[in-house]
């Protein structure tokens, strides 16, 4: 697992890592973590000749909230999500996510922008964020713009970040009154990537959902929202025969591809029983 | 794609178990050959080389890495510990004695990972209890034991710690 020949720069700045990716385009990638991009590196799956480490650039890195959003920066590491207080205050759902996420080795290294800026429809972020109506931060040479999460993710390993822009941080409402956030997924080990995988946000007044997002994981060619499902489940109080016909919009919004160990109706199935266990969950008061 | 035909290469300079390294490596060299080649640290291992086995587990500024999955040029400036530099540790010292005493190892290629793994879980998760441990370690693949003697070796220190054997070395001020 030897990666081919690149060339390896350390950005002072993100003007300067502009710089770089302008002038070098396709054949530039950004460093960050290096958990995904590395390992498809050892396994020839990419071959830039330029590799732009920005992990130096710190103001990229940390959590606040600010203006009354919870503001990640992109540098963010996996851990400090899963340990932050305010991440356990304004955004649970990141923090029942986090330990999903590979191993703690990886957790260490791997980074919150790195994960959103990648899209692996099968990774636990890009669908939080998703569920959360996260905004998306990118600077570019003309300055900085921001993206709706709906927005930002458009099919496999494909954003609307451009090859000479850089993320630079992630932006999330804050918990509101009422608000619970569920995140669950099915996988074979700790650890491995989700066979299927929810991230739920919604107001909850008795058996009542609204404001509800149901965004899906390992279940499609990005994360996915199952707009069908959560329009029914929100169309009046929770009933046995709600839920059911909530299933039933989600199996005919779903389309999953069979991977290796599953196949694609086996992952319905999944997602069906995740639905189920999220609604159950979030109508559940808290002990 | 424009594949550099040469092999460019940077001066990276890298505290290794206390000790200042200074070398050029090629730019795509990863930390755990640069641990085994150019420092002669042959105790971090390469089992897969693409981060899902755990046996090239080193600590990077104090937290646990894929020696794999990181660049010795991305390391230039920061501080690796390997699983030699720990020897001395009381902590350390007690959970290879436990792995011996617990029969944790059988060819020993994961060893080292799961030493300094385990070694992490000592130092910041001190309460940790037997399903911690198992979650914690779950990313250092043995294909020898089937993991119950390593989870035995690691709760034994852990119960050793909570009795104060290593309170002649306390903790050092860690970030969880």
């Amino acid at each position: 697992m030897k990666s081919q020949a690149f060339d390896y720069v350390r950005a002072e700045s993100a003007q300067h890592a502009l710089a770089l990716l302008a002038q070098h385009g396709d054949d530039a990638r950004v460093l960050a973590g290096g958990q995904t991009l590395l390992a498809s590196l050892g396994m020839r799956l990419a071959q830039p000749s330029l590799l732009v480490d920005i992990g130096d650039l710190t103001d990229l890195a940390g959590i606040s909230v600010d203006h009354g959003v919870l503001r990640i920066g992109a540098l963010t590491r996996h851990v400090e999500i899963e340990e932050s207080p305010l991440v356990a205050l304004h955004a649970p759902l990141l923090a029942q996510a986090a330990p999903h996420i590979a191993h703690r080795a990886i957790r260490n290294r791997g980074t919150f922008g790195g994960a959103l800026a990648y899209a692996d429809p099968a990774a636990e972020w890009p669908a939080c964020v998703l569920a959360l109506g996260g905004t998306l931060v990118l600077l570019g040479a003309g300055g900085e713009r921001r993206v709706a999460a709906d927005d930002f993710f458009r099919g496999l390993f494909s954003t609307a970040r451009r090859d000479d822009e850089l993320l630079l941080a992630c932006e999330l409402p804050l918990l509101a009154a009422g608000e619970r956030q569920r995140f669950s997924e099915l996988a074979r080990r700790q650890g491995d990537y989700a066979i299927a995988g929810l991230a739920a946000r919604a107001v909850v007044q008795g058996s009542q959902l609204s404001q509800l997002r149901l965004a899906w994981l390992s279940l499609g060619d990005r994360p996915l929202r199952s707009r069908a499902a959560e329009q029914v489940l929100q169309g009046g109080p929770l009933s046995a025969q709600r839920i059911a016909d909530a299933e039933a919009a989600l199996r005919a919004e779903l389309s999953p591809f069979a991977d290796l160990t599953h196949s694609a109706a086996a992952k319905l199935q999944m997602a069906a029983t995740l639905l189920r266990r999220a609604v159950a969950n979030l109508t559940r008061d808290p002990a | 794609m424009n594949t550099p035909l040469d092999e460019p290469t940077t001066r990276v300079r890298i505290e290794v178990n206390g000790q200042p390294v200074l070398r050029d490596v090629a730019c795509r060299k990863h930390l755990s050959d640069f641990l085994r080649d150019d420092c002669g640290l042959k105790g971090s291992h390469l089992g897969c080389e693409h981060g899902v086995c755990g046996a090239c587990t080193v600590r990077l500024d104090g937290r646990i890495v894929r020696g794999c999955l990181v660049l010795a040029a991305q390391a230039s400036g920061h501080r690796v510990e390997t699983v030699e530099s720990a020897t001395p540790g009381l902590r350390l010292k007690a959970l290879q004695d436990a792995f011996v005493e617990y029969n944790a190892l059988q060819c020993g290629y994961c060893t080292p990972g799961m030493l300094m793994a385990a070694l992490d879980l000592v130092e910041r998760r001190p309460d940790a209890d037997r399903e911690q441990v198992r979650m914690w370690i779950s990313g250092n693949y043995c294909r020898c034991t089937g993991y119950h003697a390593i989870v035995d070796a690691v709760c034994a220190v852990l119960d050793l710690q909570r009795v104060g054997a290593f309170a002649a070395e306390p903790l050092p001020q860690v970030n969880p």
